[in-house]
């Protein structure tokens, strides 16, 4: 273009973007585009560590303020990988620390993080705001008490479930008296106890602390203090909610709620003693997302609750909830739009609670707005997912678990494809799916043919052929990242459908029929692929021909090098790619 | 919905004679598996899982049996008959001889070169769903038989480790709370450090019952740590005897300590089972010396002359042992 707008004029057009996917189209439109556009772009999401160096991202990026990123793949949830595969934070903490002196926000999922990571950031940046780490690990107290202290402007700190070694509860006492920035505090994974008094003090003087999330250890008697001091609060999550039952205690808890007219969320609940419930009546009609999924309540004191909670978008809940009161969800709360069900005996042989299918039939008839569900049960039928993919074809998640994971349909005793088969069919906006349950390759037909939004698929125990997993990476034209464990696939819909994963984030596959061959051959073929096999019995070369692997994590990557921090059982394809795998 | 098919794919209406093979050599493995559980007979088992990790059967020449398709008979904690069933349902082809009548036309894959070079060898899988008949049978009988022990499979159902420990310690108020409201921990999953190692392990203290089980379960998890201190590639290339093997562990005189609820780390073996595993958070294996230095170096040589499984715990004396308080070295 002969003629174009200044460059200044750009960037400002630029700024209005904040979505990753425009800006990176508005990158692919010109070299100088791209040029302008890397210089301003602030944020960044990087969906897998190991896709892409920090090199790579500061040499292309030099003006970050916020970076996001995501280490381990999903089923190391589930201890599927094992110690010690990778997703260390500090390489990147520590590229970081050099290039990025204004950093504010560092977002990490499912990474190992260091007290020496911790502290690298609390010294590094002098401007930095925001700290969040799910479900990561590596770290302990003493890691947290250098945020705590040396970070002037935290604004944010979020340890949602990680895997902290708690060492004290001293951490909290190292928050100088000027830190007055807090707006979220999540320390609900810690166990052990901080000094109340600090708490109170910390809580007193944050006046935009808008998340509070107590931990365990924090006791019932110190709720309505910390609350009276923060009636800002728009989300809370309590610590033990249990004490003696004392009309005092519930009084002066009942009064501290009511004076928090801005309370949405409400999460915790550990040890409840029901009679305590009654306290948060008076904040329940503004509550829009309740966390109730370590709670043990019975079903009747659910009830009482959910029915006060009109306004209710988001609920999680144990099975104790019942049928029954499923059926109440459904007729109070027609504004649900997410719903999780968790076992509160998952590893129980029999049923510990009448909790069927059927509480998420009520549920999916009664609340038109219901998109996202996560619901474990220990029976299934083909006809309550038939009638739940007819009520509800507006899910965009949707996650079944059974408890036993080859259950047929229970009033036939068919397998269950046509039902879920009835989902994707039904549900046209469907992006994220886990199955469970006795299924053949037909379901993975079905969702070749119909899940054309499906990103995330999840699957275990099920299918009978490679057929099943060709399907799937034909079919699915949307698909980012797909999970599989212990189903009969192999080495041929993999390699045919070779091409697919690179359109794709990950693929995870473990105890299912993939041999180190087809391992290398993929590796062969597709430099852009890192095609890692884990497999803890010593080098896959010295077995027989045709044995499969333990698990293969295929993922594609810009880096061209394979990453040097992997432990020795993961075989990854040599240098020089050669067919030795080291 | 119609009656739906046998499936016979590859011939596999009855068992194969090499899977009965397989079924000898996992005879051995499957036995281990018993003492473990100690509950259900091996005859009505016709295919041994393998998990992740566990020693794989399989890797005799021949069969190439994919390991782990993982629920096979035992571990999904039902009872006998329903393991059958589990059994019966799967089939496996000769996965060396690859599949003939596969028959799936490979669309797409032209662009990419990817056939049979390089000898890869396919295993064709087929499982059959039997007759519904048969079915019904099983899970009628299934329903009149009282429920096996549980063994678990790793990962399986699918939750969180922060939320299955905090279920553990998550006692209802009120009895009525569900039906078998917790029958305390059902999975504890403790840290396992090894001095020297470069990363740790973890496992879950509830699938063991004894010490003699976890001790051999930990020799097999850090075995390879052992015998890498003698050089690399040696455990693929050379045979390690079994004797070269304990004289590496008996001469580097590793002990199994633990840090209890009140942070002290005491030596395994001491307390009843039960109450190890109630008060058990971590372990670690900690080189001899280093427990001699804290005046354990009589024990320490007493474990080299016991049998292999003794070297980790030591069954001398019930009263509770304290070392000094020692800091992880994390």
């Amino acid at each position: 273009m002969a003629y174009s707008f200044p460059e200044e004029v750009l960037e400002h057009v630029f700024s209005f973007l904040s979505s990753d996917r425009d800006r990176n189209a508005v990158s692919l439109v010109c070299k100088s585009w791209y040029d302008i556009e890397r210089w301003c772009r602030r944020r960044i999401f990087v969906g897998n560590c190991y896709a892409v160096s920090p090199e790579i991202v500061i040499r292309r990026f030099p003006e970050l303020r916020a970076v996001e990123m995501k280490g381990k793949p999903h089923f190391a949830d589930f201890n599927l990988v094992p110690e010690g595969w990778g997703a260390y934070a500090y390489p990147w903490i520590a590229a970081m620390a050099e290039a990025y002196p204004f950093l504010e926000e560092i977002k990490l999922k499912r990474m190992v993080v260091t007290d020496e990571s911790l502290e690298l950031i609390s010294k590094s940046y002098k401007n930095f705001k925001v700290l969040v780490l799910t479900s990561c690990e590596g770290f302990t107290t003493d890691g947290l008490a250098s945020i705590a202290a040396n970070c002037r402007h935290l604004r944010e700190l979020d340890l949602r479930e990680s895997e902290v070694e708690d060492l004290s509860g001293h951490w909290l006492s190292h928050f100088p008296d000027s830190c007055t920035s807090l707006v979220s505090l999540n320390m609900s994974c810690l166990g052990s106890e901080v000094s109340f008094s600090a708490l109170e003090r910390l809580v007193a003087r944050s006046p935009n602390l808008r998340t509070l999330r107590l931990n365990r250890a924090v006791p019932l008697e110190r709720l309505a203090n910390l609350i009276r001091r923060a009636p800002q609060l728009v989300e809370l999550g309590t610590g033990a909610y249990s004490a003696e039952i004392r009309s005092d205690t519930f009084s002066n808890l009942a009064d501290a709620f009511s004076a928090c007219k801005q309370l949405k969320t409400l999460s915790g609940f550990w040890d409840v003693v029901p009679s305590y419930l009654p306290a948060m009546y008076s904040v329940c009609s503004g509550i829009t997302s309740l966390n109730l999924s370590y709670a043990a309540i019975p079903s009747s004191d659910l009830v009482k609750l959910i029915n006060q909670c009109q306004n209710l978008q988001r609920l999680w809940v144990l099975d104790y909830i019942e049928d029954s009161g499923l059926d109440a969800l459904a007729a109070s709360c027609k504004g649900l739009q997410e719903l999780r069900v968790f076992p509160s005996d998952p590893f129980g042989a029999e049923p510990n609670v009448p909790l069927t299918e059927q509480g998420l039939v009520s549920v999916s008839e009664g609340c038109p707005k219901l998109e996202s569900v996560l619901y474990f049960c220990r029976q299934m039928s083909n006809a309550a997912l038939i009638a739940i993919a007819k009520n509800r074809p507006n899910f965009i998640r949707f996650r079944l678990c059974i408890i036993d994971p080859q259950a047929p349909d229970y009033l036939t005793l068919e397998p269950l494809d046509t039902g879920f088969g009835a989902i994707v069919e039904n549900c046209k906006e469907l992006r994220r799916l886990s199955m469970t349950g006795l299924l053949t390759d037909r379901v993975f037909k079905y969702i070749g043919s119909h899940a054309k939004k499906l990103e995330m698929l999840s699957v275990a125990f099920a299918g009978d052929s490679d057929l099943g997993l060709h399907h799937v990476l034909s079919g699915c034209d949307s698909l980012r990242k797909l999970e599989i464990r212990d189903c009969p696939f192999g080495d041929k819909a993999l390699l045919a459908n070779a091409a697919k994963l690179e359109t794709m984030r990950s693929l995870w596959m473990s105890s299912c029929f993939v041999s180190f061959g087809a391992c290398k051959l993929l590796a062969q073929k597709m430099p852009r692929l890192n095609v890692e096999v884990i497999d803890e019995r010593g080098p896959p070369e010295s077995r027989p021909e045709g044995c499969s692997v333990e698990r293969v994590y295929v993922y594609r990557t810009v880096d061209s090098r394979q990453r040097l921090d992997r432990p020795d059982f993961v075989w990854t394809l040599d240098e020089d790619s050669s067919l030795r795998y080291s | 919905m119609s009656m739906p098919q046998e499936h016979d794919y590859i011939g596999l209406s009855e068992p194969l004679p090499s899977e009965k093979s397989s079924d000898k050599t996992t005879a051995a493995a499957a036995a281990s598996n018993v003492e473990r559980n100690g509950v259900f007979s091996l005859k009505e088992t016709e295919l041994r899982l393998g998990l992740p990790g566990s020693e794989a059967p399989e890797r005799k020449g021949g069969v190439g049996i994919g390991i782990g398709i993982g629920i096979g008979v035992s571990l999904f904690g039902k009872d006998e008959s329903k393991c059958v069933k589990s059994g019966a349902k799967r089939g496996f082809s000769d996965a060396i001889n690859g599949a003939g009548k596969w028959g799936l036309s490979i669309n797409g894959g032209s662009e990419v070169d990817l056939g049979q070079k390089g000898g890869v060898n396919v295993s064709a899988v087929k499982r059959e769903i039997p007759p519904l008949e048969e079915r019904k049978n099983e899970a009628a009988a299934a329903a009149n038989t009282a429920p096996a022990s549980k063994a678990q499979v790793v990962g399986w159902p699918p939750i969180r480790s922060f939320r299955k420990n905090t279920l553990a310690t998550n006692t209802p108020k009120k009895d009525d709370v569900g039906g078998n409201s917790g029958t305390g921990t059902s999975c504890l999953y403790v840290k396992v450090s090894m001095d020297g190692a470069p990363y740790l392990r973890k496992i879950d203290l509830k699938t063991y019952c004894s010490y003699t089980e976890i001790s051999s379960a930990l020799e097999k998890m850090f075995s390879c740590f052992t015998i890498g201190q003698c050089g690399q590639g040696l455990a693929a290339k050379e045979n390690i005897s079994e004797s070269h093997l304990m004289d590496l562990l008996h001469g580097s005189e590793y002990v199994l300590t633990y840090e209890d609820k009140d942070g002290d780390w005491m030596l395994v073996g001491d307390v009843p089972w039960e109450m190890f595993t109630d008060s058990c958070r971590r372990l670690r294996i900690m080189k001899g010396s280093d427990a001699i230095g804290l005046g354990m170096a009589d024990d320490v040589q007493k474990h080299n002359i016991f049998d292999r499984a003794l070297i980790f715990v030591t069954l001398i004396c019930a009263a509770p042992r304290t070392m000094q308080k020692c800091k992880s070295q994390n």
